[in-house]
């Protein structure tokens, strides 16, 4: 049996696709999946340098479309998760180098060798959104609790929605829950109530984010992490577990004055 | 009492603010039909409907409402005070 292709999209740049592709991928791999992350942001490759796994790239997802080798041949493989794999994106082309067609053999061709494969969607709405969406099973998109992140959300939505009936669910990433308890920032209900669409899960701001894109290490990792832990239940979730979501409480307000909050 | 909601915090709902922008730039973009064009189509519904009928075109409402998945062009066309002419 073949495994779950899954995209992660979200329209808007910056509101954390990257992130969530190394955690979602990792959390998987933590759960003993065999797990392909493939970088689709073509010419802006990140998702490596995420993972920590940037010096050990030899090909790239280019040099597998144009037979230079093959794609066992391209895969990276995770020296902490050794069932993790990660297909880079060529830094040095465009996304024009690359058609649907080649994205969806090379994404089914991944399934045949791994239980998920987890495609990290470039920004926008064109060629690059359309090429990573095409052979998903499940698309994920991630927001911001802000007008312009939700705006552009909606905007996929409605093109996934126009395009045939791929399934698609919310993450809410960046949720600050102080804010949220002062009236001041959208909260997940308003969110999911404006998008009319399934959630699967709700990340708090976390400096943990910035210092595991730093090392190349991340939160999901990190068994002490508020982050870490909805990304390891966002991983049973997609397994077919029925978990419930973490309750979200603001930091304490001694954390808030020494901590970055 | 103002000071109280600054103590609790609730000085600005900017939750409530962004909720509604939200609606009404989803309502639009969903619709795919601009407010500038919404006012256009207001101008010539008055137009045709005050062939018709005596419409006060000052308290004229055109807007799109939308909840979940469904959006709606919702007119509200009051009409001058009518003086009975039966006959």
């Amino acid at each position: 049996m073949r495994g779950k292709i899954i995209t992660i999209s979200s329209g808007k740049g910056g509101v954390g696709k990257t992130t969530v592709t190394a955690n979602l991928g990792l959390g998987l791999a933590l759960l003993g999946q065999r797990v392909i992350c493939m970088d689709a942001d073509i010419g802006l490759r990140n998702l490596d340098v995420m993972l920590g796994l940037e010096n050990r790239i030899v090909y790239d997802i280019i040099n597998v479309v144009e037979g230079r080798c093959t794609l066992p041949q391209a895969l990276v493989r995770d020296k902490r998760l050794r069932t993790l794999r990660l297909l880079p994106a060529a830094q040095t082309r465009d996304k024009s180098a690359i058609t649907e067609a080649d994205m969806d053999r090379i994404a089914h061709q991944a399934a045949e060798i791994a239980d998920y494969v987890i495609i990290d969607s470039p920004a926008g709405i064109e060629h690059g959104f359309r090429y990573a969406v095409k052979p998903a099973d499940l698309v994920l998109i991630v927001t911001n609790p802000e007008v312009a992140a939700v705006r552009d959300a909606d905007r996929v939505i409605g093109l996934l929605e126009a395009d045939g009936h791929v399934p698609a669910r919310l993450i809410i990433n960046r949720l600050k829950p102080a804010l949220v308890r002062r009236n001041e920032m959208l909260d997940a209900n308003s969110v999911v109530d404006l998008l009319a669409i399934g959630l699967i899960g709700i990340v708090p701001e976390d400096v943990g984010i910035l210092a595991a894109g730093n090392r190349g290490r991340p939160v999901v990792l990190d068994e002490k992490s508020v982050a870490g832990q909805v990304f390891r239940n966002i991983a049973r979730r997609l397994q077919g577990e029925d978990v419930p979501f973490l309750p979200l409480k603001a930091p304490s307000f001694l954390k808030r004055l020494f901590g970055a909050y | 009492m103002r000071l109280l909601d600054w103590f609790r915090g609730r000085r600005s709902s900017g939750k409530e603010v962004a909720e509604q922008r939200l609606r009404l730039v989803l309502a639009h973009d969903r619709a795919n039909i601009s407010p500038g064009m919404l006012e256009i189509l207001k101008d010539e519904l008055i137009k045709v409907i005050s062939r018709h009928l005596d419409v006060d075109p000052e308290k004229v409402e055109v807007k799109l409402t939308r909840d979940q998945h469904e959006t709606r062009l919702v007119a509200d066309i009051p009409l001058r005070p009518i003086t009975r002419s039966r006959g």
